[in-house]
This record gives C-alpha cells, structure tokens and sequence, in this order.
C-alpha cells in the first residue's frame, strides 16, 4: 500500500512536489478528502475553504512547473488557528461574538504563508479567543482527540493539533499564549512549537494576551515545524513587538552534532502531580539523548516556579479584559437584537456573545487592573514575571537548553476539568512559565501511555535560540521515532 | 469674595503630522466619513499600533519650549472605556510615565509676570465623531476619521488664580505651539481645546478646595465665562454653609451656564495599564539636541528682540509677534526698508485691517514684503503722500499689484515737487485773494492754512504740502 499524500510530511512532499512527481492539487484534493472522511469526527475544522485552496494549489503547481521562485511550502495544504485573520474567510475565535466577521486583511503570517505558495485549508477550532486547554470553551464545535475520541485534544489550539494528528491537514498555525500549543501538541502526539516572543509578527492574530501570545507551527516532524517556521518567522514593521533580527537557517542545521551540549532537568518540573507515565517517559527520553553526547544535569531549579501560574492568570487576564473590549456590537461581528439604547447594546451584546470562560477572564482580568487592586495583583505579577525570567536567564548561564515534561497529565476526558477551572489552569503550570520569560520550547513526541495516549517533551531554549531548539528536538526524534505515528481513525462514508 | 480661586488647566492640543500616531492614514480634516481609515484606527481585531515618530518629535518640541524634563523611557498606557467613537474599547495614552514632565510657563497677567508650573506633557490618540442624523431618529452613526490623531495632553499646576490668569496662560500656550509648528491653535475647530480644573478655598487655607472639572468651551472668551460661572456657583454653595460636589461639568454655550455630566461615583475607573502591543518610547539625548537646535525663537524672546533691536514700543512687538507668521513679514520688510516704526505702523493698521476682514493669514496677503517695502520708500522720498500711500495701498492689495510706481504713474498720483510749477499755482491763488493776503499780513495768521488748502485743492491733494508751505511763507512773510 502507498502512503495516502495526506500522511506526508512537508519535507517528503516538498520534494515530490518540486520533482514533479505530484502535483499540488492532486496532493490538496486528498487532504480535502480526507478532511470529509474524518473531520465528521475530529471536529478540526470551522472553516474548509475548498474552492480558495484548489485555486491556490493550481497557482502554485504553476509556480513549480516553472520553478518560479518555489519554497519547501510551495503547494503544501495547511490549516490555520481561527484567530489568525484571513482576508475574506471568516476569521471567529471560536466565538459567537465574532459571528459574521471577515477581516478585511491578512495576518503578517499568511501573507507570507501566500507568498510561499502555500495552499489554505482552511480555519482551524480552538477555545473560545484562545482561553483554555481543551478546546471545550469553543462556542462553535467540538473538537475530539484523534487517539481517543472519548479525550480532549488539548487546547486552546486544539483543531491545529488534531488536524495534524488526523492528517486532515500537513500542517497547522497554532498560537501559544500559556502553553496552547505545546500541551495539546503533547496531548496529539504531534510537534508544536512555540517560538521566541518577538520572533513571529503577531499582526493580524487576534489578541488573547498580547505580550503572551506567539504563533507557531504545528508539524507532524520537527524538520517540518524548522521549514514552517522558517517561512513566518521575521521582522515586521506592523508589529512594534517583533524584532529585528535575522531568520537563522533552522532547516540545514537541524542534523548538527550535538555532542557536549548541557541540558538541565528543573526539579520543580518532576515534582508532585506528575502523572508516573509522563515521568517516566520523559526521563527515559532523557536517558536516549544522553546517548548523542550530551550532558544532563538533573540539579538545576527555577525557584519561582510556584508563582507563575497566579502570576500568569493574573496578567494574561488583565490584557485580556482591554484586548476584548472592542467586542462591543459597534463595528463587526454579534450585535444583540433591538437593544435598549447605548448601554444595553453593551450589556446584551456582550452577555449573549462571549462564552462562560472569556467572561470569566474579562472579570479576572477586570478586576486585576482596578483602582486599588493595581498594585496587588497586576504589578505584583509583572514582578513575578520578572523574577521568573532571571530564574531563566540564571539557568541558562550554564544549560544549553531545558528539557522537562510538556504537561503533568496526558489527554483527559471531556468534562473532567471543564467545570473546575482552578484544575485546568493547573494543568498549565509546566507551559507558562516559558511564555512569561519569552523563551521558545517545543513539544516533540516521547511515546505512550499504557492506554495509548500520547506524551510530549518539551525542550526550552534560550531567546532566540530556536535553532538549537530544532537541533536538540530533532536529534532526539530521530533516536526515539515516535513522530509521524498515525492514530486508527474510523472513516465515513463519502 | 471671601475665597481664593484655583484653578489648573488640562489643554489638548491636536498635532499638525501628516498621518495619524498609530498608523499612516492621512489626518487631513473634511474628508468623506471613514475615507481615512484602516484596520488600525478602526480597532479591527489583530491589528496592532506602531508609533509615529513625528509625534514624538513634536512632544519633545512642546516640552522642551515650556521648559520640562524630556523623560528618557517613557510608556505608552491603556485608558480603558466603553464609548462607540473608541474603537478599540480603550484609548492609548500615557499615565505613570509620560514623555515630559516638571515645566514652567511664566505669564503676563494683570500687569506682572507669574510663572505657572506645567506638571506634565504626554502623548496620545484621539477618538472618532458620532453622528446623529436629523432624518432618522434612534440612529446613529460613527465617522473614525479623526480617531488615532496624534494629540499631547499638557497639564498645568493648580497656579492660577483668576480667569484672567488662566486666559493668559492658555494664549501664551497657544501661541508657543502655534510658533512650535506642533498646532494650528484652532478652539472653534476643536484643535487646541481645553478642560478647567476649578476649587475655591478660604484666603489662607492650606489645603484646596473640592474642584469641578469644566469641559466643552471652545474659545478664549468662553473660558472665562465659564471660569466666571462657576467661581459664583461654589462661591454660592459655601457662602451658604453647602459644599461643593467633585464633578465634570458642562459648559453650555448657548444658555451660558454649565450642568453636571457625571459625578464622582459615575467617574471611570480607567484601569490604566502599559500597553502591551507598544515598546517603551526611548530617547537618546542626542535626538533632544536635535530638537532643541531645530526650535523656533519663541513668542517671548522675539518680543524682546523687536524691542531691542528694532526700537519699537511693547505695544507694537506685541501686536507683530503674536503671529509668527506676522513677526516673519515684518522682518522680510526691515530689510528692504530699515524704518522699522512706519513699517510697524502700516502692517498694523493698514495690512491687518485688509487681512481681518478677509480673515486670512498674512502669508496669503496680496501685498508682499517688497512691494510694501517699495511703497513706503516712494512715501518716504517725498513721491507720493502718506494719504496718497493708503489709496495705492487699497490697490496693491485689491488687484495684487504689487508694483505702487506703476500705479502712481498711471494714475498721476505723484505729489507736485516741480517748484515753478506750484509757484505759478501759489501766486496765482495769492493774487486773485489780494484782500485774505492783507488780513494775514495784518496779523491775521490763521489765513495761512486758508492759502495752503487752496493749493491742496487746486493740485487735487498732489501738491507736497512742506514744499507748499515754504514757498507761501517765502512770498508773504
């Protein structure tokens, strides 16, 4: 039996599309059918933008006839998280607020994404404006973890992750604002990066939490989040945040020797609440990338550990409750119907728009930044931030890179946490605090648990380092090959 | 009046860029609703702001000309409120640190000269304009042409202690920014506006009174009123054993009375916080050089200077700087023709009566520098008289000539400097009045302005009068 292309990864595909072997549309038809034989029961997609990616995938088989100008995205069919705006295509956050709603521009990232010649799938489930770690808080869909449909797929990028894992796309955009990527890339067995804040534009990605969020790639290997990110990494004018520095080389210096680099194991991340499987794999991962030369140190600590995810609820919250405003039924998206003048537009625009999470965090948030509370809560937190990030940089001064489980628990059942949020913001503790330093991580595969659901590793790099990152991550994939592994997945009729 | 007034002035200044301070959509005024717009100034979601650095030119301009600390990290902030001309549900700004801080504007007023501190100087954006059309009721709509236009907010000390004062604080502000090239200076328009801070307090009171705010007065003349109405309204409210209520008040132009628009438990929380999508706004002392070497001479200084140097009186420089556009013309006349004082006389009474009641600015007079300079060389070489110099003048502006040799030529408006000529004049008009020549001989001296206006009469107001009254004295003593 032939691999279907929609099991491909970008690297394999790249090539046979550039060799000629195939051509872009064949290769989007059968992600296209793929996507209406199984996404019935994922639950990825939101939007399937059909027409738009035949016709991009014709322009682009154009562009590869003629070796005009092709790149290793050329051709290639991918999936983006609803939050990242298309020109045209409804762009919803998950949220009934945004119903009706088409940007009238592109996200920095799918212009360069177009450029590249890629091909759009599609947009992609989450939780409601990227709050949560199930994907449950969508208003919209529910998405189901592609290696138990009984399990959540993570969150808040959860169709990009189940996309990936079910081969209904070759790869996704997530974004990771306290481990959205990451854990339910973990929680898929797919690759999910979360690159250096700065390092991707964020213009045109809807804000959550504005000096949190970061886009990423989704990938079925690492050498396909390398190639991706490679495509939307850069400086852009449009965002004062993203910085001017130069894209490495991410892809030719994945297979570069590792041998003496020092990795550094935090205590606080094995401690308690681990799940015994996910320790488990993760120090057995530890143990095979010793065997490329590296050095481990199981010694080193980040201290404030502890504090983060108060610190980060708190922050992420308060930029929360300013970002969200403009939902106000003046400009797009949901208005209440025959409201009562100006105030109870407000009011019943916004009760009937937003789910019970968001609404959650506007208080939160809210109430964080009250005449009062300031110095309490938000500068309090900014300082956590602070010696959170020197926790970082101390550990740095001497690790290479960290290495440490992605999330304390595997996938979980649908309705387990969704009624206590405290458990589901905990469930976070291992992921937010790389997003309070900025740092870029990434979670790579590290096997299964008994029951055969996925574990992530995660490795963290200093800022700016994601070719380190990539390096170490991929060293270790080819030694462990858990990658690329497919989940059975029942097929519908067509 | 048993208290003592105070009062502080909180002045917003929209900036003259040419694009907006988040974003490059033009700010030009009068376009069609929401022509310049982008998904930036409208809020759309996932755009981001990025920082127009003239903006912040124009700010270290402003506070480096009324004397402040330009703060070397400065932070731009979220005010966050709901209202549908704020498209994003909260306005960038600044708060904890804004970009000028700590200066001072010393001012004329009541005959001395007090300096009034200015606490602070910062940047920010403006809001769109809601529209309520008459046709339809229960709608509205909204014009997000003016929303992200740079302004600076500067705030003042609660210095003043009169309407006077805070009048003279506001045109001597308005004046520097208007110098600056940072604003138009326009109240009625709405690009130099103004919110009055006013308490009173018992004469030797240490601590202030409880204030209103005063908002909505858009001229210099309203500001005092309003000033005027509301020190009688507390000064009621105590006098009667009451205490004032911490409010925003508005002023209402027509009924010329303010009404309160929220009070104090109706006061936002604005849940100020640094703005995320911005960086901290940094500024190397070399760019506040740059600034500073690049600043106009200020209304104050240019007024000492034309006293000094062109020895004209206070009341004169005053009137010739309060315009720098004014100041500039003067000087461009100076230099063809250095008399300054005639130069200073005719630009305020000829040129500026022509130009107020075309209200336009000198800059647009028809009359240019060179041709009021050649004007009054041929006014002062005796060509023409200065009643004769104001005919020509009417003409040069009316029909944008500016060649007055021309006009007195072809409408033979020279003075009659040819003695024969004016001789055979004056001893005709001598002799056919043999008998007023006797009278004025006999002691009757008044005569002799009854000669020279028959000569005037008789040349047609061309004849020059010195020469006139020379030759008659010559021949009849």
């Amino acid at each position: 039996m032939t691999m279907e292309l929609y099991n491909c990864s970008i690297e394999s595909l790249s090539q046979r599309l550039a060799a000629g072997e195939i051509s872009s549309v064949e290769l989007t038809r059968s992600v296209l059918q793929r996507i209406a034989e199984v996404d019935g029961v994922i639950g990825s997609y939101l939007t399937v933008d059909e027409t738009g990616a035949l016709a991009q995938a014709d322009a682009a088989d154009e562009r590869l006839s003629g070796r005009d100008n092709t790149t290793p995205l050329t051709g290639i069919p991918l999936g983006l998280k609803d939050l990242i705006s298309t020109i045209g295509l409804p762009t919803t956050c998950a949220s009934k607020i945004l119903a009706g709603y088409q940007p009238e521009y592109d996200a920095t990232v799918v212009r360069h994404l177009k450029e590249a010649g890629a091909v759009i799938t599609g947009k992609l489930n989450m939780d409601e404006f990227a709050m949560g770690s199930s994907t449950e808080n969508s208003a919209l869909k529910k998405t189901c973890n592609p290696w138990d449909t009984s399990r959540v797929p993570g969150g808040s990028s959860g169709g990009s992750t189940a996309a990936v894992a079910a081969a209904t796309a070759i790869a996704t955009l997530g974004s990771d604002t306290g481990g959205s990527i990451r854990q339910p890339a973990s929680f898929c067995g797919v690759v999910g990066m979360k690159p250096t804040y700065g390092r991707v534009s964020r213009y045109g990605l809807i804000a959550f939490a504005s000096s949190l969020d970061q886009i990423g790639p989704v990938t079925l290997t690492v050498a396909d989040a390398a190639l991706l990110l490679g495509v939307i990494a850069g400086h852009d004018e449009r965002d004062s945040t993203s910085v001017d520095r130069p894209v490495d080389d991410y892809y030719s210096s994945l297979q570069k020797d590792i041998k003496g680099l020092k990795i550094g194991l935090p205590q606080e991340y094995f401690s308690a609440g681990l799940d015994p499987e996910v320790e488990s794999a993760v120090r057995a991962a530890c143990g095979q990338l010793t065997a490329t030369g590296v050095l481990l140190n199981e010694d080193i600590s980040l201290p404030h550990t502890d504090y983060a995810v108060a610190a980060y609820y708190l922050l992420a919250t308060a930029e929360a409750s300013s970002n969200l405003a403009r939902y106000d039924g003046v400009k797009y998206g949901f208005r209440s119907e025959s409201p009562e003048g100006l105030l109870d537009m407000y009011r019943t625009t916004r009760a009937q728009g937003f789910g019970d999470e968001v609404k959650r965090r506007i208080m939160l948030g809210t109430y964080a930044l009250s005449s009062g509370y300031y110095d309490a809560y938000y500068r309090k937190s900014q300082q956590v931030r602070t010696l959170i990030t020197r926790d970082f940089d101390k550990v740095f001064g001497d690790c290479d890179v960290i290495v440490a489980p992605v999330c304390p628990t595997p996938a979980f059942a649908f309705g387990e946490k969704i009624d206590d949020p405290l458990a589901m913001y905990l469930s976070d503790i291992l992921t937010i605090p790389v997003n309070l330093a900025g740092l870029p991580a990434i979670s790579v595969p590290c096997g299964f648990t008994e029951s055969g659901l996925p574990i992530g590793l995660q490795i963290i790099a200093k800022p700016f380092a994601e070719a380190t990152l990539l390096n170490v991550a991929w060293q270790y994939e080819q030694l462990a090959g858990w990658s690329g592994r497919r989940p059975e997945l029942v097929k519908e009729e067509v | 009046m048993d208290y003592e007034i105070v009062i502080g002035l909180e002045v917003h200044c929209q900036l003259l860029t040419e694009t907006k301070i988040f974003c490059g959509c033009s700010t030009n005024f009068g376009n069609q609703p929401n022509e310049n717009t982008c998904p930036v100034c409208t809020g759309m979601p996932g755009a981001l702001p990025v920082l127009n650095r003239k903006v912040v030119d124009f700010a270290i301009r402003a506070g480096l000309a009324t004397d402040c600390a330009i703060t070397p990290s400065s932070i731009f902030a979220r005010k966050n409120y709901f209202y549908p001309d704020l498209p994003k549900g909260y306005q960038i700004s600044q708060f904890e640190l804004p970009i000028c801080i700590g200066g001072h504007l010393d001012i004329e007023a009541e005959g001395e000269t007090k300096r009034i501190g200015i606490t602070r100087i910062h940047m920010e954006e403006d809001a769109g304009k809601l529209v309520h059309p008459e046709y339809e009721h229960g709608v509205s709509f909204v014009d997000y042409n003016r929303a992200c236009v740079p302004l600076i907010e500067i705030v003042s000390e609660p210095d003043m202690r009169s309407a006077a004062e805070a009048i003279a604080y506001l045109k001597s502000l308005r004046d520097i920014m208007v110098y600056l090239g940072v604003c138009d200076g326009n109240m009625e328009e709405g690009s130099f506006r103004c919110d009055a801070n006013i308490s009173l307090r018992r004469w030797g009171a240490p601590e202030f009174g409880i204030r209103a705010e005063l908002k909505n007065m858009n001229s210099f003349r309203n500001v005092h009123r309003a000033i005027d109405y509301e020190v009688e309204r507390q000064g009621d409210i105590l006098d009667s054993g009451g205490t004032v209520v911490q409010e925003t008040r508005l002023w209402n132009v027509d009924r010329g009375i303010s009404m309160s628009m929220r009070g104090k438990e109706e006061a936002h929380d604005y849940r100020y916080f640094p703005d995320p999508d911005l960086l901290p706004v940094v500024i190397a002392d070399e760019w506040i050089e740059e600034v500073r070497q690049s600043l106009p001479e200020l209304p104050k200084a240019k007024r000492q200077r034309f006293v000094a140097e062109y020895a004209i009186p206070v009341a004169d420089a005053e009137v010739l700087t309060a315009d720098h556009n004014i100041a500039d013309y003067f000087e461009a006349v100076v230099k063809l023709f250095p008399q300054p004082k005639a130069i200073a006389n005719w630009i305020m009474v000829e040129m500026l009566k022509f130009l107020n009641e075309d209200k336009i600015s000198i800059v647009k007079s028809p009359v240019t520098p060179s041709g009021l300079a050649e004007l009054l060389q041929l006014i002062a070489d005796g060509t023409i008289s200065g009643k004769i110099g104001k005919q020509v003048f009417a003409q040069m502006y009316s029909q944008a000539d500016n060649n007055p040799r021309q006009i007195i030529d072809s409408q033979g408006l020279a003075q009659m400097s040819d003695s024969g000529e004016l001789i055979a004049m004056i001893d005709e008009i001598l002799a056919a009045n043999s008998d007023k020549v006797k009278e004025y001989q006999g002691g009757k001296s008044k005569m002799f302005g009854f000669f020279v206006g028959q000569v005037m009469k008789k040349s047609k107001g061309q004849a020059n009068p010195q020469m006139v009254n020379e030759l008659i004295k010559e021949r009849i003593g």
